[in-house]
């Protein structure tokens, strides 16, 4: 396999090691709980285990923005015309986190709840009011065009391909735009081609392609100048479940194989299931929890949700460990611990006792998550 | 009549969303109208043949095409030709209305709103800074008044059709294409009829767009004498009905091309 | 420098590509265009077939005026009407996306969007150049067509800023845009006639804030060898051309700052 482009070593970052250092010391800030980091170990004076800097460093990040009020009547959009009222609102209130090369990092809230603000912080489109930020060594909003050119980013949403032109030709133009040089650029762009399977839709305009095959596009178009971080924001909104596969499969070799760094927003706990070993939990603009996905689980809920379509819709469904919290014609939906008792068992305990269609267990949605840590969060506050 | 009237209403309350822009294009107007009489004023000061129609009379004209310049058929109605494009003209068959006048409301509402947005403050500055006089005669303000409400009607006959057109794809685009152009030149907008060269005056005179522009604010000028309005007016309602006829076998064709060719 | 030009050059190709993707709207788009414009010239002849001069200017000298105006808008148009839309590519996020990309945002934006369809005004305008220079009595030397073409140049530029500083307002508000657009199209309708048959304010306007006078008027009177009545030097004549390219300089420092204040409000 060729490798000219993926300028940094592989790598494993060593998850390993079982320490929890704490680092409030170093850099005054709140102490997070999370995995035994290298980043800690890295705060010992030796400094010796692990001389890599992070990826990004973000301290005390606060940025606000000035909403323009509209007062209502014609008059009011004169006046509004010549002067507004503003109000002020904190996207982002005080942030503090490291990455360090080699993490793939799920970075979930719900809308609005400062996610976004940070990306575009960290990728240098804003400038934040206040707070340290550096992304691969640079300030962000300083340097912009230096720090972009080692930066990757996708967008669910949007696709960065040229709508009318077929995808090869896309990718050409991104190597003028990245300057990426010839051999490395034809190496990386075969290489990702391959990777993605992507050999049969170079030539079909980008408009044309599904969702799945786009995507597929928009993450090769995205990694052709080898950046070493990349942020992925929903890469699997709207996607089949084996586009979803794909795109997963995918960036875990991408983080794996090549240790390419990976800023993920989703609202799809599979998603981070999948890829995470460590999730920043934000919410009105402020961290509630960085860790591992169990951990974070394990803070807020440890409930599974068990949705059964019943043969008798009429049956009268009772089962030991398991809470009824919805019913809908054939379909019941319960919840149940599986710390108490294990999914597995639940199931086969569930199917002895009553007849079933069909069955599945799956995680309560972000959301819930989030509100509930939200619930803690302000039941520990005065 | 509800179904109809609930189109015109519902594009009112769009509109009024919309009243900085309005605004600001009622501005544009103002500083367009400004260029086009100082340009009018110097051809006037260059040459000494009497004119066929004076100066002060160019200037209310020009006035009065720049506040009603929204009036123009220079467009096709948006919702129509995106109804047309995403394919969806079938559904607009289930409903149990009269899909030509749906469609004309729409036009009429589309050139309407803006137009009575826009218009007031142009007319206001104007008559106070700028030389908009008033009319002549009550006789004239009349006929002008009658020709106006016309004028509406023809322009939203002449947008039906073009936007009716456009079930053509290609062919419908370049007709509309060049119904646009025609309606700037033929309508008097860019140069008052009565500066036009005899030959491409009796093309104008020939066309339907005369009666958005000139015909009224001739009857407004008294350039048009009031003796003479009934014919103006009757001609200009000989082309309503005859651009709504069309305009109604032509959404017939359309509608039955599409059932056949099962678009 | 030349990296910029190459890629600007790229950004347009693939453009002009997409747009041909759609071939028959394309040649409608074009063919509207040329028609449109042509009914400018065809009211400009009409009003010189009744009234013969305007202030002492024939329909061969303004047709001059108008052919340069309307080549430069149309160059203009081509090729900075990224600026001209760029509403809706902040409303609907391409702007970070270029702010994501190791390139000037002002040339990402201009090549974002490179309207072929302006060929129509194009070879209207040019059309009526090349008829104004061949019926007018003028000594074409090498020194004059050089002044034409940096006129043209100079003017494509002065409209340029004139879209960077609309795409600038962006930043700041959203219900003004259409002050700019109205200078921008009303100027073009300004400067297909002499300068002088307007008012004193009007023209102080075209001349000092928006240097129009500059890429069209003035030149005109170096190339046609005439006095001018509003009594401007023969140098400034000769340079006057190069207040185009100085708007879009200031214009395009403007552009940074709208930019600046983007990545600081995020509105």
């Amino acid at each position: 396999m060729t490798h000219s482009v993926w300028q940094q070593a592989t790598f494993r970052p060593p998850y390993v090691l079982g320490v929890v250092w704490d680092k409030s010391h170093t850099h005054g800030g709140t102490r997070q709980p999370g995995l035994a980091r290298a980043d800690r170990l890295r705060c010992r004076p030796s400094g010796i285990l692990w001389p890599m800097p992070p990826v990004v460093r973000v301290e005390r990040l606060v940025k606000t923005f000035q909403i323009a009020e509209r007062r209502p009547g014609f008059g009011g959009a004169l006046a509004g015309l010549f002067r507004r009222r503003y109000r002020a609102v904190r996207a982002v209130d005080g942030i503090s986190f490291d990455i360090d090369p080699g993490e793939l990092v799920g970075y979930i809230g719900p809308n609005g709840a400062g996610k976004s603000t940070t990306v575009k912080v960290l990728s240098g489109i804003l400038v934040p009011d206040s707070g340290i930020c550096r992304v691969l060594g640079r300030v962000p909003w300083e340097e912009r065009i230096a720090t972009v050119a080692q930066l990757g980013v996708v967008f669910g949403q949007r696709t960065q391909l040229w709508w009318d032109l077929p995808v090869l030709e896309s990718f050409d133009l991104l190597r003028d735009i990245y300057r990426v040089p010839r051999t490395a650029y034809e190496s990386a762009r075969d290489e990702l081609i391959a990777l993605l399977e992507l050999a049969p839709l170079l030539d079909v305009p980008v408009r044309q392609l599904s969702l799945g095959q786009r995507m597929r596009c928009d993450l090769a178009a995205s990694l052709l100048h080898a950046p070493r971080l990349l942020f992925l924001d929903e890469p699997t909104i709207g996607l089949d479940a084996v586009s979803k596969l794909a795109v997963r499969d995918f960036v875990r070799r991408l983080n794996r194989e090549r240790g390419v760094t990976v800023i993920l927003t989703t609202h799809d706990l599979d998603d981070i299931e999948a890829l995470c070993n460590r999730v920043l939990v934000i919410g009105q603009g402020r961290i509630l929890c960085d860790g591992s996905l169990a951990e974070l689980r394990g803070r807020v809920t440890t409930q599974r949700c068990l949705t059964v379509d019943l043969e008798d819709a009429g049956a009268v469904v009772d089962c030991p460990g398991a809470v009824v919290v919805g019913r809908d014609g054939h379909r019941v939906h319960l919840r149940f611990d599986p710390v108490q008792v294990p999914a597995p068992e639940m199931i086969s305990r569930f199917v002895s006792r009553h007849a079933v269609r069909d069955l599945f267990v799956e995680n309560p949605p972000i959301e819930e998550i989030v509100a509930r840590l939200f619930a803690q969060e302000s039941a520990r506050k005065p | 009549m509800k179904p109809y009237l609930a189109v015109v209403a519902a594009r009112f309350r769009v509109h009024v969303q919309y009243r900085a822009a309005a605004l600001a294009g009622a501005g544009t107007q103002l500083f367009w109208g400004l260029i086009r009489v100082m340009i009018f004023e110097a051809f006037y000061r260059s040459s000494t043949a009497v004119q066929p129609i004076s100066m002060a009379q160019v200037a209310s004209y020009v006035w009065l095409s720049q506040a009603t310049f929204a009036m123009l058929p220079d467009h096709v109605e948006a919702e129509i030709r995106d109804t047309i494009r995403d394919g969806n003209v079938a559904s607009e068959l289930l409903r149990p209305v009269d899909i030509y006048w749906v469609w004309y409301c729409r036009c009429l509402s589309f050139t309407l709103i803006p137009t009575l947005m826009r218009c007031f403050p142009i007319l206001l500055l104007a008559g106070l800074f700028f030389g908009l006089k008033p009319p002549p005669s009550a006789a004239a303000a009349a006929a002008a008044g009658a020709a106006l409400l016309g004028a509406m009607l023809l322009s939203s006959a002449i947008t039906a059709l073009v936007s009716i057109g456009l079930l053509w794809t290609i062919s419908g685009e370049g007709i509309a294409r060049l119904s646009f152009a025609a309606a700037y030149l033929f309508s008097g907008m860019m140069l008052p009829l009565p500066l036009f060269p005899d030959w491409l005056r009796a093309i104008a005179v020939a066309l339907p767009y005369h009666g958005v522009i000139d015909v009224p604010f001739r009857l407004y000028l008294g350039h048009i004498p009031p003796s003479a309005a009934p014919a103006a007016l009757a001609a200009q309602a000989g082309w309503i009905v005859a651009l709504v006829l069309a305009g109604r076998l032509l959404l017939k064709r359309g509608l039955t091309r599409l059932v056949v060719q099962g678009g | 420098m030349p990296g910029t030009l190459a890629l600007y050059g790229r950004y347009a190709s693939a453009s002009v590509k997409s747009q041909l993707e759609y071939r028959a709207s394309f040649l409608m788009h074009a063919a509207g265009n040329f028609l449109l414009s042509g009914i400018d010239f065809c009211t400009l002849w009409a009003l010189f077939n009744r009234f013969g001069t305007i202030r002492g200017w024939t329909l061969a000298e303004v047709a001059l005026l108008y052919g340069m105006v309307n080549l430069s808008f149309a160059l203009a148009e081509a090729l900075a009407r990224g600026f001209g839309t760029f509403e809706t590519l902040v409303r609907h996020g391409g702007f970070d996306r270029m702010l994501l990309r190791p390139r000037s945002t002002a040339l990402q934006v201009a090549g974002q969007e490179v309207q072929l369809m302006r060929v129509g005004r194009f070879f209207q305008g040019g059309g009526v150049l090349l008829w104004a220079a061949a019926s007018l009595d003028v000594r074409w030397t090498a020194a004059k067509v050089t002044l034409t073409a940096a006129a043209i140049i100079g003017g494509a530029c002065l409209f340029a800023g004139l879209f960077v500083l609309q795409a600038t307002l962006t930043f700041f508000t959203t219900s003004t845009l259409e002050i700019v657009n109205t200078v921008t199209y009303g100027g073009v309708e300004t400067a297909q006639y002499p300068l002088s048959v307007y008012r004193p304010w009007f023209r102080g306007f075209f001349t000092f804030v928006v240097p129009l006078a500059c890429v069209n008027y003035l030149p005109a009177h170096a190339l046609l060898e005439r006095n001018d009545p509003l009594g401007s030097p023969s140098w400034l004549r000769w340079a006057a051309p190069l207040a185009g390219v100085l708007f879009l300089t200031v214009a395009l420092r403007i552009w940074e700052l709208g930019v600046r204040h983007y990545r600081s409000t995020g509105s």
